[in-house]
């Protein structure tokens, strides 16, 4: 289990990586759609490069969908990593 | 139908200027493939592999994620191209631009990814969404259109090693028939395993992995087979009066084009129906086979495909005309071989040098009908004739002529 600090730390090197997007922007406030620029196909492939590193199924596309910021990802993966 | 600019990534590189620094050196890219020695059954462990480069400088990750190699290519060839012809950014993106571009198939490596996928998980759930756009039989064409916001026709021809030959005479038709002012055509390849393996099933692939530099030996008595290459030519077509208008410099003018099926056989060769497409190329240029300077020939060192060529080329043209391939240095590019090859051919048309066939040490006896040259030399060109032939029958003869 991590800690917040942790779990923001390990997103922001996934998103960092996989978007090509410099680390210091994916802060909890960012929106994912608006400041990092991520669309529908990325949404997909966050989806599944979360699902690999984090090992865990995000099998809930209504809840991937409404995440709005950085934050709320945190947050969700948060929930999952609890359940 | 004029060609006003010209885009190369091939086995010497990116651009058009190290593809003909390595052709008139008469330097061969083709390596050995150490990676592919533990692949079960495949003997020929060869190929002319595009050298690796960063393209994150030189395309948005959002229009990389969606191209396999082969797309890359071609978006970067593309992208030299218009860079060339001079086109703006308003002549390209106002649907006066369409765009052609084949390959023998979608990213084999792309293939790789998804079935590799599908097949060991029995599911979609580590499938990245660019993975389709990828592996789509229009990947190429697709993907250099959405880079270059081409709003015009989008076509892709498949047909092997004939797919970029097929581009440039649909390109040529697109243009005559006033459908489309500006065409892009050409295509890309890449180089995987599983596409050599395809040559060596066929008992058609070069087994000398030990002389890369000698391995692929068209017209030579101890050529053993194809090499595999991968890369991407794509050419700006348009009408003689609009690059008149524009100002802009012409490479030649593609005056016939041949293209013709043979049904005697799905892989072999066959020599009266190459020499029907070179005809037929001829006979719609208005021109008298006496008038051709230079044949650049398909030529892949396959035994039936030297000799049927050779004996087209000389049944069409006489034994004298000066003939040569690039499969020496460039191993088959497939579906980017018509486009790349008729790139150097330009190039040869501007220098009014005949460029040899790289690898003959002693020409085959049954080859010696047609004038195949071994020598870098001074050749007055004015008409050349730019032959493609495909596994599936196609045949395609290209007629160009100096402008």
């Amino acid at each position: 289990m991590k800690t917040r600090e942790e779990l923001q730390r390990k997103v922001a090197e996934i998103l960092a990586e996989e978007f090509e997007l410099e680390e210091s922007l994916i802060v909890p406030e960012a929106t994912l759609y608006g400041d990092l620029g991520l669309d529908s196909l990325d949404a997909v492939d966050m989806v599944v490069v979360l699902e690999k590193k984090f090992a865990v199924r995000l099998a809930d596309e209504n809840v991937m969908r409404s995440l709005r910021t950085v934050g709320d990802l945190l947050d969700f993966l948060e929930t999952i990593q609890q359940e | 139908m004029v060609i006003t600019g010209c885009g190369a990534v091939s086995p010497f590189g990116l651009g058009v200027e190290k593809l003909m620094a390595g052709l008139r050196s008469g330097s061969s890219a083709i390596r050995s493939m150490p990676e592919w020695q533990g692949i079960n059954g495949l003997r020929s462990h060869l190929a002319a592999p595009v050298p690796a480069f960063d393209a994150r400088p030189l395309l948005a990750r959002t229009l990389r994620r969606t191209m396999g190699k082969m797309a890359l290519y071609a978006t970067i060839a593309s992208m030299e191209a218009v860079a060339e012809a001079g086109l703006s950014e308003e002549e390209i993106t106002s649907g006066e631009t369409g765009v052609v571009l084949g390959s023998t198939t979608g990213s084999p490596g792309a293939y790789q990814e998804y079935y590799g996928n599908f097949l060991s998980e029995r599911g979609l759930a580590t499938v990245k969404s660019g993975e389709f756009f990828k592996l789509m039989s229009h990947s190429c064409a697709a993907n250099v259109s959405l880079a270059l916001g081409i709003t015009g026709e989008q076509w892709a021809p498949v047909s092997a090693c004939t797919s970029s030959s097929q581009a440039l005479g649909l390109g040529y038709m697109l243009v005559r028939s006033g459908r489309q002012r500006f065409v892009l055509c050409g295509g890309g390849e890449e180089v995987h395993p599983s596409v050599t393996g395809i040559f060596d099933l066929l008992r058609a692939a070069s087994l000398a992995t030990d002389r890369p530099e000698d391995a692929c030996r068209p017209f030579d008595t101890r050529r053993d087979g194809v090499v595999c290459g991968g890369g991407s030519g794509v050419m700006v077509l348009e009408g003689y009066d609009s690059a008149r208008a524009r100002g802009a410099r012409i490479h030649g003018e593609i005056v016939g084009f041949g293209n013709v099926c043979d049904s005697g056989h799905i892989a072999n060769p066959d020599m009266s129906s190459m020499a029907r497409a070179m005809e037929l190329a001829l006979r719609e240029a208005h021109l008298p086979a006496s008038a051709v300077d230079y044949v650049n020939a398909h030529a892949t060192a396959t035994e039936l495909g030297d000799v049927a060529e050779a004996r087209a080329i000389a049944r069409v043209v006489g034994g004298e005309v000066p003939v040569s391939s690039f499969k020496g240095h460039l191993g088959h590019t497939l579906g980017a071989a018509g486009a790349l090859e008729l790139i150097a051919v330009l190039q040869m048309i501007a220098l009014q040098q005949f460029l040899p066939t790289r690898n003959i040490a002693e020409l085959d006896p049954r080859c010696r009908c047609a004038g195949i040259g071994t020598e870098r030399r001074d050749l007055r060109m004015n008409t050349v004739i730019k032959n493609n032939f495909a596994l599936g029958g196609v045949n395609t003869s290209l007629v160009i002529k100096r402008v």
